[in-house]
């Protein structure tokens, strides 16, 4: 068996080159990428603060100006009209996101309730939670459709046709978020109370009610918020109107439709108000955002 | 009936088996819930029924050449889609290969190390954010900021490229290169946000057994990072495509509402979405019918659009993230 003799000089093999190549192909495609990466996150942020800058000089003019009262509460202008406001639009805003409210979250916590604590495996829960899913991948001018087909093409364009509309597309987001939010109390806590003789009801409404509420909250926010930016569903169920609403059976005016509406209109006066309308509306919906990641957050 | 749980009075109140009206409670209140929870099926399947029966006529009438019919007559009762099919999904695509890019390369932006956590974190927040302004509200912004601006550039293009079928048209006010980018600016929040939650899935040792081989930083991110998120990323551009094909008011702000199909980047054109919502409010009742069957057309694609996604989403499961 040969041995070879070794030298300490032949053994030693020279060092990698370590230090960072700044010039090598490898280390320039990175950084050409890396320069890529920051213009198109600079690119990115042009349009929103294009959009936030036209909001606050277009319509912040009008709303920040000497005529706030007029804005918020007068009627829209007609035609060659000066001055007017969004009144009715707000408030028909308002009602229709109250009435999609009241009818979407106490049935989607309600479901929630079912699908994730009362019987999770069940083939209701299951097909329920798969259709709240299927439903959310639902354009929404869909429940525009179908409530026209349901309400609008017997009786006629009415508030609640628009806020029927909306609870269409508020239930899924609650379903979804209450279930998930539920989900996180631990079995523990529940187990406890099971163990101290409490019946599922009970469970529900002295431990997982009340420790899920920060996220059910947080859900159901967002889901009002979605159903205040919505404009697709209320074109043809709600369509608009002028004045105030009176009653709910009647067409009801709403901010982003009356965008729409002016945002085609030939007269600078009308397109003003459809910036201010942009600016109330985006700033109700950022509320509720806020508000909803406020709620949220967790409690340290 | 005597107390089985005798012991529990002489315990303490606050322990012991529900009383009779406590399982009564339980009974009404489970039988509530029951019953929220079959709601939601049963409108989920009232929609698709009360819709179906609604274009029932139309589809017995026009059958399948509503799909491939170019026409959209009232007066002489011709109802086609293809052109707002061809508009869906052309505009729909663009978007999403701009905003697919650009919110991917943001992703890539606030979970690869570019910025400090903290101000990424404020970013994504802003990105959120994005994705809370309603869809009018861009539709609003397209029409006064964005048309002005691109109509110098669409201009020069359809002059000096007017032979490429993509420039083939001026661009006269409403067309498909502000349709898209605007709906490319209303995916890309939804594109970024989920795609960051997939990469922040990824465990930190994979990102640090990458470097610790010597990759640069770019190395790391398109051979390791991005094909372990990749189902995530799949699922992103899904959504997003979805979103895109349901859009509605900024492409009836945007789109022009014309009938025909076009490759020109600057020609008006149509969506199924825009349609129903332009046509909708003074259609009369042979037209509803027509645009039921429209809705229908639409949901059946985004319902389509949405099983190929979940496919294409297992197989990368499968292929790149090692789990079966």
């Amino acid at each position: 068996m040969n041995t070879v003799d070794l030298t300490v000089d032949e053994a030693e093999r020279p060092l990698p080159q370590l230090a960072r190549q700044g010039l090598e192909v490898r280390a320039l495609k990175s950084g050409i990428l890396t320069g890529l990466t920051w213009l198109t996150a600079a690119l990115a942020a042009i349009p929103l603060i294009s959009v936030i800058y036209m909001l606050l000089m277009q319509g912040g003019a009008r709303l920040f100006g000497t005529g706030v009262v007029e804005v918020l509460t007068g009627l829209p202008p007609a035609g060659f009209e000066q001055g007017g406001g969004i009144g009715p639009a707000i408030v028909g805003t308002l009602a229709m996101v109250g009435i999609a409210s009241l009818i979407s979250i106490p049935l989607g916590i309600l479901a929630a309730i079912y699908n994730g604590v009362l019987e999770p495996r069940s083939w209701t829960a299951n097909t329920s939670r798969f259709l709240a899913k299927v439903l959310t991948g639902v354009p929404s001018i869909m429940a525009g459709v179908f409530v026209y087909a349901v309400l609008v093409a017997h009786w006629g364009y009415s508030a609640w046709a628009g806020g029927l509309a909306l609870a269409v597309l508020m239930l899924r987001t609650v379903v979804l978020a209450a279930e998930e939010a539920m989900a996180q109390v631990p079995q523990r806590m529940k187990d406890a109370a099971y163990g101290m003789g409490c019946t599922r009801t009970q469970v529900i409404w002295k431990v997982v009610l009340p420790t899920g509420l920060p996220g059910i909250l947080t859900g159901v926010l967002l889901a009002v918020a979605g159903a205040a930016g919505e404009s697709a569903p209320l074109l043809f169920t709600a369509l608009f109107s002028n004045y105030y609403i009176s009653q709910l059976s009647e067409p009801t005016a709403s901010l982003s439709i009356l965008i729409y509406n002016f945002s085609g209109m030939p007269f600078p006066n009308q397109i003003e108000l459809a910036w201010t309308a942009s600016l109330v509306l985006v700033l109700m919906v950022l509320g509720f955002n806020i508000l909803a990641r406020l709620i949220g957050q967790p409690k340290v | 009936m005597t107390n089985m749980f005798e012991a529990a009075d002489s315990v303490s109140p606050i322990s012991g088996p529900p009383r009779a009206l406590e399982y009564a409670n339980d009974r009404i209140f489970r039988g509530i819930a029951w019953t929220s929870a079959f709601l939601v099926i049963a409108l989920t399947g009232f929609i698709l029924w009360e819709v179906g029966r609604q274009a029932a006529p139309a589809i017995q009438a026009y059958g399948l050449g509503f799909i491939t019919g170019t026409e959209w007559n009232v007066n002489q009762g011709e109802f086609g889609v293809l052109p707002e099919i061809w508009g869906t999904l052309y505009s729909s695509l663009l978007a999403l290969a701009l905003g697919g890019l650009f919110g991917i390369a943001i992703a890539i932006f606030l979970t690869q190390d570019f910025i400090h956590h903290r101000l990424a974190m404020i970013f994504r927040t802003v990105i959120e954010m994005l994705a809370a302004i309603p869809s009018v509200v861009f539709g609003l912004w397209g029409i006064y900021i964005l048309i002005p601006l691109l109509k110098p550039g669409a201009e020069w293009l359809h002059d000096q490229l007017g032979w490429f079928p993509l420039f083939s048209t001026d661009l006269a006010g409403p067309g498909m290169a502000p349709a898209a980018l605007v709906l490319a600016i209303m995916i890309l929040p939804t594109v970024a946000a989920i795609t960051v939650d997939a990469f922040h899935r990824i465990p930190y040792k994979i990102k640090e057994a990458a470097y610790g081989m010597g990759t640069t930083r770019w190395e790391a991110i398109l051979k390791v990072m991005v094909p372990t998120a990749s189902s995530g990323i799949l699922a992103a551009l899904v959504l997003g495509f979805g979103r895109a094909l349901g859009e509605t008011m900024a492409l009836a702000m945007l789109i022009g509402n014309a009938n025909q199909i076009s490759l020109s980047l600057f020609s008006p054109a149509n969506t199924l979405a825009s349609l129903l919502a332009s046509t909708f409010p003074e259609a009369g009742h042979l037209e509803v019918q027509a645009l039921m069957y429209a809705a229908l057309v639409l949901l059946a694609i985004t319902f389509l659009v949405n099983v190929m996604g979940q496919m294409v989403q297992q197989y990368t499961i499968r292929k790149f993230e090692g789990k079966r």
